[in-house]
Order: C-alpha cells, then sequence, then structure tokens
C-alpha cells in the first residue's frame, strides 16, 4: 500500500539536518510520497525504514525480464488501466507452443517458422518473442531432450517450459543453465517442489491457480518461500473470463497496491479457429496480458497481431516520427527527381517503402511536422507552403541537384502555386495522392 | 489472502436503442465498460451490419468482391443474399455512386433504391451517404423520406450538414449517425448541435470515425475509450449514445488487404491477412466501445460474432 507523506516521516530520522536538500525531514517525506525525490539522497535513513519504504514503493506490477541472450522480454512496471492516460509500457510477448510428443520434423518446422517471423513495420523489428514448450509426454527424459533441442536450434530465444511435474521440471532446467526461462506449471499440488526448482535454477515461475482467489492465495504462499519473480494465470481460457480477470488484477495492483497479483499476466489463446484466436490474442495485448500464447504462427496472424501490439503501446502523447532530414533512396544522382513528405513514421515508411518498389533512385526530403500526417499536418498549419519552402532552401539541397523540381504529395495539390511563388526558380509537381500510385509515377518522371 | 474482486459502478448508462420495424436489432443499454458484465449490466450484444452499395463493388478488393459475385451486381440482390444466405443482423446501405467524383447519381435515384432495398427486407436498414458534405444533405434528406416509419438509421450528419439531415431523420422517425474528426471534443460539440435542434439524443448513434488497424486504428481505440469512460464516470448524457464503427470501408483500402503474396511473401496469405485485418480492427473497437459495426467480409463478421460469444 503506498504510505502518505506523514506515515513517511515517521520513519525518517527526524533531524531535519538538510543533507538531502530539503528544510525538513517532513518537506522530504512530502516529495517522497509524491515519488518526486529518492530515499537514497537522506544518508542516515535506518534499514528498517529503508525496508518498509522499498517495499511501499515498489511499482504495482514487478518488472521481470525472461530471456538472457539478444532478445531479452521485458514484462510488468505497467501504471495505467487506459492508453490514453499515459503509455502502456512493455508490450505484450507472443509466444508460440510446442509440444514434447510432437514430431521432431514439427518441431524443427515450427522454430523455423519462429526465426523466420521477424520483420520491419514503421522502423520497428517485430518478431515472435518466445517458444512455450509444453511437458505431455510425462516423460522427464524426452521432456528435458526436446527442451535442449529447441534451446540449441535458437539459441537466443526466451523459451517458457511448461510442466506440472517438478522432476521433469529439473531435467529440463538442468539443459539450459543461464537461460531463464519462466518455468511454468506451479499449482496448488506442487507449490513447495516448484518454488526450490525455481530458486534453485534461478528461474520466473508461472503460477497457475483455477481462479483470481487462489491464484492471490497461492502467490503469498510462495513468495513466502523466496521467489520473487512469477507470471501469473488465473485460469482464464474464454475472452469473458480472460477480461475479467486480467480487468480486476490491473485494478487491484494499481488502485489498490495488491502485491499478491502485481505480476506479469500470462494468457492462453489457441483455438482451432485461428482467425477466432488472432481476436483472442487482441483481446490479450489490448487488456493487460504481458505474454500471450498461441498454437501456430501463420505470416498473415503475426503480422495484424504485431501492428495491434504496436498500435495499442504507442505513445499516446507524442507520433512516432522519424528524423527531419533528405533522405536518399537508391543511387540518387543529381538529376534524381525530389519529393517532399511529412515527418510522421507511417507516412514516411509508406512512401520510401513505395519508392522503394518503384526502384527509380529518388530523394525523399522529410519536414518536421510534429509526427503528423500530410492532410492533418497541412489542416494543422505545419506543412504549409512557407515551412516547405524555408526547410527546401534552409536544406541546401538546391546545389546537390540539376533540376529545381519538387513533387509534392497529391492531397495537398492546392500549395502548388503558393510553393512556387515562395521559391524562385523552382517547379512544383503534383504527385499522385496515394503512395501506392508513386512507382508508376516515378517511372514516368524518368 | 482472498482477494476481494476490485467492481467498478458507475454513474451514467448508454442509451439502448433499437433499429428496424418487421425484424429489429437493438444495442447499447450497458452501465459498464464494453463486456464488462462483471461490473454491471450488458443487456444486449454488438451488432454487426453487412456493408453493401447501390452499385456494383468494382473498387474492392477481389477477395471481397468475389463472396459476392453476382449477388453484388445489383443492391437488392446483394441486400437478400446479405439477409438470407449470411444472416445479416442489419444490412449497411452505401449510396456511394451519389458522389460527385464518381457516377454522380441523384437524390431522387438514390431514394428509389433504398425503396427497392426496404421493400425486399425484413432486417433493419442503415442508409449511409458518400461522405460528400453537399451532396448528402440532399440524398439523405431524400433518403429519408423514402425510409419512411421503417426506422432505420440515417448517416452521416457532419459539421458541415448535420441541420438538414437531422431534421429529415427527426421528421421521418428515424436514428442518426452523428460524425466528428477523431476527437472526444468535437464529438460532444456535434452532438450538442444537433440536440438543440430538438433531435432526441437518445436516437443519436455516435461515429467518432474509424480508422484501420496500423492506419491510426489506436486514435479512435482512444477516443472511443475516452467518450465511454466520460458517458459512465461523468454521466454525461451527450456522450452516452451507442458508438458506431465503420470498419470495412478503412480496412479494405489499406496496403495490408491488397497487396499479393507474391509481392510480400513475409506478409503471408493474402485472403486470411485481410479476414484478419477487418476482424481484428473490429475486435480492438469493440473493445474500445463500439455497439454497431458496419464490415464487409462474412469471415470476419462471422468470426468477430464468435468472438462476441465468448463474452
Ligand atoms: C489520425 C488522424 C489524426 C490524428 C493525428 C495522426 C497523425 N500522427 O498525424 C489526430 C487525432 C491527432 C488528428 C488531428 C487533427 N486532424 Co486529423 N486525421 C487523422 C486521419 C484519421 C488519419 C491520418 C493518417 O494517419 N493518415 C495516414 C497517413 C500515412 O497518410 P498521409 O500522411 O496523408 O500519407 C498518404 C498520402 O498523403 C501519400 N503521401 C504522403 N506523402 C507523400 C509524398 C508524395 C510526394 C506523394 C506523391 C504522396 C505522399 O501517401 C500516404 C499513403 O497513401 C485523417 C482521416 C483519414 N482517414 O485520412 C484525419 C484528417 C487528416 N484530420 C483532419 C483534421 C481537420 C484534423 C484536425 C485539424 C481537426 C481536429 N480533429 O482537431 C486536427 C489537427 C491536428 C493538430 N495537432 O491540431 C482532416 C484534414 C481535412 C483536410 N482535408 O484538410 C482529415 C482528413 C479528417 C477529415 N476531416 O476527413 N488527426
Ligand atoms: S537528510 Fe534525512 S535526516 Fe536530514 S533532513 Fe533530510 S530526511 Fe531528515
Amino acid at each position: 500500500m503506498a504510505l502518505s507523506g506523514v506515515e513517511i516521516f515517521k520513519l525518517l530520522p527526524k533531524t531535519n539536518c538538510k543533507k538531502c536538500g530539503h528544510p525538513t525531514c517532513l518537506a522530504f517525506a512530502m516529495k517522497l510520497a509524491q515519488r518526486q525525490a529518492s530515499l537514497d539522497a537522506c544518508p542516515d535513513v535506518s534499514e528498517e525504514a529503508k525496508r518498509k519504504l522499498g517495499e511501499a514503493s515498489a511499482p504495482p506490477f514487478r518488472p521481470i525480464t525472461m530471456g538472457a541472450g539478444n532478445s531479452v522480454v521485458n514484462m510488468g512496471e505497467e501504471t495505467v488501466l487506459f492508453r490514453h492516460e499515459k503509455k502502456f509500457v512493455n508490450p505484450c510477448a507472443l509466444a508460440v507452443e510446442v509440444k514434447d510428443t510432437d514430431s521432431e520434423e514439427s518441431i524443427k518446422a515450427a522454430v523455423d517458422a519462429l526465426r523466420d517471423s521477424e520483420l520491419e513495420r514503421v522502423g520497428q523489428k517485430l518478431r515472435i518473442d518466445a517458444i512455450f514448450i509444453k511437458e505431455v509426454s510425462g516423460d522427464p527424459a524426452k521432456f528435458s531432450q526436446t527442451v535442449l533441442s529447441i534451446s540449441a536450434q535458437a539459441p537466443d530465444m526466451p523459451l517458457i517450459i511448461s510442466t506440472t511435474n517438478p522432476a521433469a521440471a529439473e531435467a529440463a532446467l538442468e539443459k539450459i543453465p543461464g537461460t531463464r526461462p519462466v518455468l511454468y506449471g506451479a499449482n496448488e499440488s506442487n507449490a513447495e517442489a516448484m518454488a526450490e526448482t525455481a530458486k534453485k535454477h534461478k528461474v520466473i515461475l508461472g503460477v497457475y491457480a483455477a481462479n483470481l482467489d487462489a491464484l492471490s492465495e497461492l502467490t503469498e504462499k510462495i513468495k513466502a518461500t523466496g521467489v520473487e519473480d512469477m507470471v501469473i494465470d488465473s485460469g482464464a481460457r474464454t475472452a469473458g473470463d480472460i477480461l475479467r480477470d486480467n480487468t480486476f488484477i490491473r485494478r487491484a495492483a494499481i488502485k489498490k497496491s495488491v502485491k499478491s497479483v502485481g505480476y506479469p499476466v500470462i494468457s492462453f489463446a489457441q483455438r482451432d479457429d485461428h482467425m477466432l484466436e488472432a481476436l483472442v490474442a487482441s483481446l490479450c495485448i489490448a487488456k493487460y496480458s504481458s505474454i500471450v500464447v498461441l498454437s501456430s504462427i501463420e505470416k498473415w496472424k503475426s503480422l495484424a497481431l504485431f501492428t495491434l501490439r504496436q498500435n495499442i503501446y504507442t505513445d499516446p502523447q507524442v507520433p512516432m516520427q522519424v528524423e527531419q532530414k533528405i533522405y536518399s533512396i537508391g543511387e540518387a544522382g543529381a538529376d534524381a527527381p525530389l519529393m517532399i513528405t511529412t515527418n510522421f513514421s507511417l507516412t514516411f515508411f509508406i512512401v520510401s517503402g513505395e519508392v522503394e518498389n518503384s526502384k527509380v533512385p529518388a530523394r525523399l526530403a522529410v519536414m518536421d511536422s510534429e509526427g503528423l500526417s500530410v492532410l492533418t499536418a497541412w489542416a494543422a498549419g505545419k506543412f504549409t507552403a512557407s515551412k516547405i519552402a524555408q526547410f527546401i532552401q534552409e536544406s541546401g539541397i538546391e546545389k546537390e541537384i540539376s533540376k529545381k523540381e519538387l513533387i509534392i504529395p497529391g492531397y495537398v495539390s492546392i500549395l502548388s502555386g503558393a510553393i512556387e511563388e515562395k521559391l524562385p526558380g523552382w517547379k512544383v509537381v503534383v504527385g499522385p495522392r496515394e503512395a501506392n500510385a508513386l512507382p508508376a509515377f516515378l517511372k514516368t518522371m524518368n | 489472502m482472498a482477494l476481494a474482486a476490485p467492481k467498478e459502478t458507475y454513474a451514467g448508462r448508454v442509451f439502448e436503442v433499437t433499429i428496424g420495424t418487421s425484424k429489429t436489432a437493438v444495442f447499447g443499454g450497458e452501465n459498464v465498460l464494453p463486456f464488462h458484465k462483471f461490473d454491471g449490466d450488458t443487456p444486449h450484444k454488438p451488432v454487426i451490419a453487412f456493408e453493401i452499395q447501390d452499385v456494383a463493388p468494382e473498387d474492392w478488393p477481389d477477395t471481397v468482391k468475389e463472396v459476392y459475385g453476382d449477388a453484388a451486381s445489383d443492391p437488392v440482390k446483394w441486400a437478400l443474399y446479405c439477409q438470407n444466405n449470411l444472416n445479416a443482423q442489419a444490412i449497411a446501405l452505401r449510396l456511394i455512386s451519389t458522389h460527385p467524383d464518381r457516377e454522380n447519381r441523384s437524390a431522387d435515384d438514390a431514394a428509389k433504391t433504398v425503396k427497392a432495398v426496404l421493400d425486399s427486407i425484413e432486417v433493419p436498414l442503415i442508409i449511409l451517404g458518400s461522405n460528400n458534405v453537399e451532396k448528402d444533405a440532399t440524398v439523405l434528406v431524400a433518403a429519408a423520406e423514402a425510409a419512411s416509419s421503417r426506422n432505420c438509421v440515417i448517416g452521416k450528419a457532419q459539421e458541415g450538414n448535420y441541420k438538414t439531415i437531422s431534421a429529415a431523420a427527426m421528421a421521418q422517425n428515424h436514428k442518426l449517425i452523428a460524425m466528428s474528426d477523431l476527437d472526444i471534443n468535437l464529438s460532444k460539440q456535434l452532438g450538442i448541435l444537433i440536440t438543440q435542434m430538438g433531435f432526441e439524443k437518445e436516437r443519436m448513434i455516435a461515429d467518432p470515425m474509424c480508422s484501420a488497424l496500423g492506419y491510426g486504428l489506436e486514435y479512435t481505440y482512444s477516443v472511443m475509450e475516452r467518450i465511454r469512460l466520460a458517458a459512465l464516470t461523468q454521466n454525461d448524457v451527450i456522450m452516452q449514445p451507442p458508438m458506431l464503427a465503420d470498419i470495412g470501408m478503412y480496412v479494405w483500402k489499406v496496403k495490408e488487404t491488397q497487396a499479393s503474396e507474391a509481392d510480400l511473401p513475409k506478409w503471408g496469405s493474402l485472403k486470411e491477412r485481410g479476414i484478419a485485418w477487418e476482424a481484428v480492427t473490429a475486435g480492438a473497437m469493440l473493445l474500445a466501445g463500439a455497439e454497431l459495426l458496419i464490415m464487409r467480409h462474412p469471415d470476419a463478421v462471422r468470426s468477430v460474432q464468435k468472438f462476441i460469444e465468448e463474452f
């Protein structure tokens, strides 16, 4: 539970020595309560006060990192329920399920698909983040062998090892030391043994209970054994149950500072109907899961889910933007065409992608418009004739090109006369409205 | 320690709206966030309308066009196909051919099409203009008259044409879509202007402007969430009409629903990709607060309905 300024004050030395930079201990306590100061600033605070304050000031969702290689997954740290309040912090990881009873070929195919899942969208590299390896065989040797072989095939990929058998967990974890996987499968009947194994191998423990009440009790019990890093599963499987439990968990941790559910949530979206699976996974992404497990990763499905995740996790205050400058696409010589657009990431990547498609070497002048799209920037007065003229003049591009010709987006054709007036000696050409018409257009320019 | 379920209750409630006459559809009525039945009442499931046009869908991508085939050559046939073969809960007829840059058909022509469609179907009809502010002001008035007493939805009234369109919807006893540009304050302002004309707020449907997955979806998502929160927490009656997400027209023009797998092997099968794009956009809009959806691909509609059944 967050402490008030007065409660914090009671824990301070009360000497008003000012070493913290504040006139009194009380003033310092008030700043701490507002999270505008750090306890380190007071040199004389007692160990006990440190412990109590540390607990109270811990974030509502424990920050946890899964994996150890180049592609770790950060989870937790969320502070709000709605994205318009503040940026959601750590994007929901997508994991694909394989079973230790699957054939070697099908496991290899799954790992290959996973490696091949990476794509780039709006300048971000996106990929399936983890493999969920489920023990179905009942045979610890077989399970650990499967885990080892997958880990060898995809050494950097974070793993989620799923078994309720502590012996199988032990056997598997021994084979992959130092990889910091999730060991998923602690429940009411095996909690102690699983907690021991998790501690011994320093892994994250995945905790399952059949409902939220039982889950909250179980995490407290496990925490008392010394396991700090958990991901939690309330047993919700339908869309309605996932929404309910994830919402209750978010509210409890953030609004009521309930620590026993302040952990990243793992959800399961597997369905025979893959389109429905994509929708349930969308719910998990939008509504508070930290990991969602999928049955398969067709490319169309990952593309849609990556995109949704990107949308939900962008900063609501600052649109994604790229640097203002004149980009060369291909071997742009002095006679290459020059185009202008705004610095909204989406606009830039769509337009530059189409220019690449055209195979016509060209220059794309990207003007700072505070991350707004062409029409929005125009409507907001940030993509005007005088601003465009000034940007082109100050860029010095005139000296590098043989023909003073500027291609503008079709949607702002209305600007062409005014730009010509403000850029003496230049000719303005109105390009197509939609970027997908650019390849054909650029070819006719040549 | 057992967890005390942190439930929320709210002061406000979304208006319940019924459309159609012989067969009706009802949406809205909840006093909680979307699908939050664990907090309060969610009396109705969202309704999905199939989009059809008054001309053959030459401008739609092949993946959607081919589902309808010859049925789409005529609006009456198309509407019947949606109602009888696809079990549509409602139909949204877009009078796209009235746009001055398209066939520029007259308001009279549009009215005839509306009448012909209404005479043949039983499910509720949503009548949409071509989104040309001036032209819609005449087309939708004629359409509202042609549809008199059938309890249709007329749209969209915007800042530039709401007066004539709301007057017509009011006179002919229809429901009205009020569309504004992705901004909670603009949405509220339009709601105020329309109700000041005497149009009942309980008969309005708000369209805060949809956007496709990957193309501004986050803006619509957050504007809808904020509108719904204002309706519930502040009991702001102007924000309490149900919301519309007009999905198909935004989704089926983006690159992800058109580019072939040969051109972009990393994007996977075009057919599933297009359907997923429409379905995931719809899913996100539902979670943000939309109660009425307009969609194009029957497979996307079916998946979204299955998704709704899971709540
Ligand atoms: C999302 C959005 C917003 C977001 C901003 C998103 C952003 N980062 O820009 C928000 C909500 C903040 C917003 C605000 C406003 N918006 Co706004 N917004 C939109 C919306 C829905 C999508 C814009 C978008 O992202 N497009 C996608 C990008 C990729 O498009 P693009 O940059 O134009 O690029 C395409 C083409 O132009 C072309 N292209 C781009 N560069 C180049 C270069 C060359 C050489 C060529 C040939 C082609 C080319 O290729 C691209 C793809 O085809 C549009 C409506 C719509 N559906 O289009 C309205 C829209 C742009 N907004 C509009 C308006 C009026 C506003 C506001 C002034 C009003 C308001 N709501 O308060 C404010 C102004 C903002 C401000 N700061 O004051 C109007 C503009 C009206 C007009 N025709 O002038 C629109 C068209 C809505 C409408 N009324 O129909 N908006
Ligand atoms: S440094 Fe510590 S003891 Fe000194 S005034 Fe600040 S809070 Fe009080």
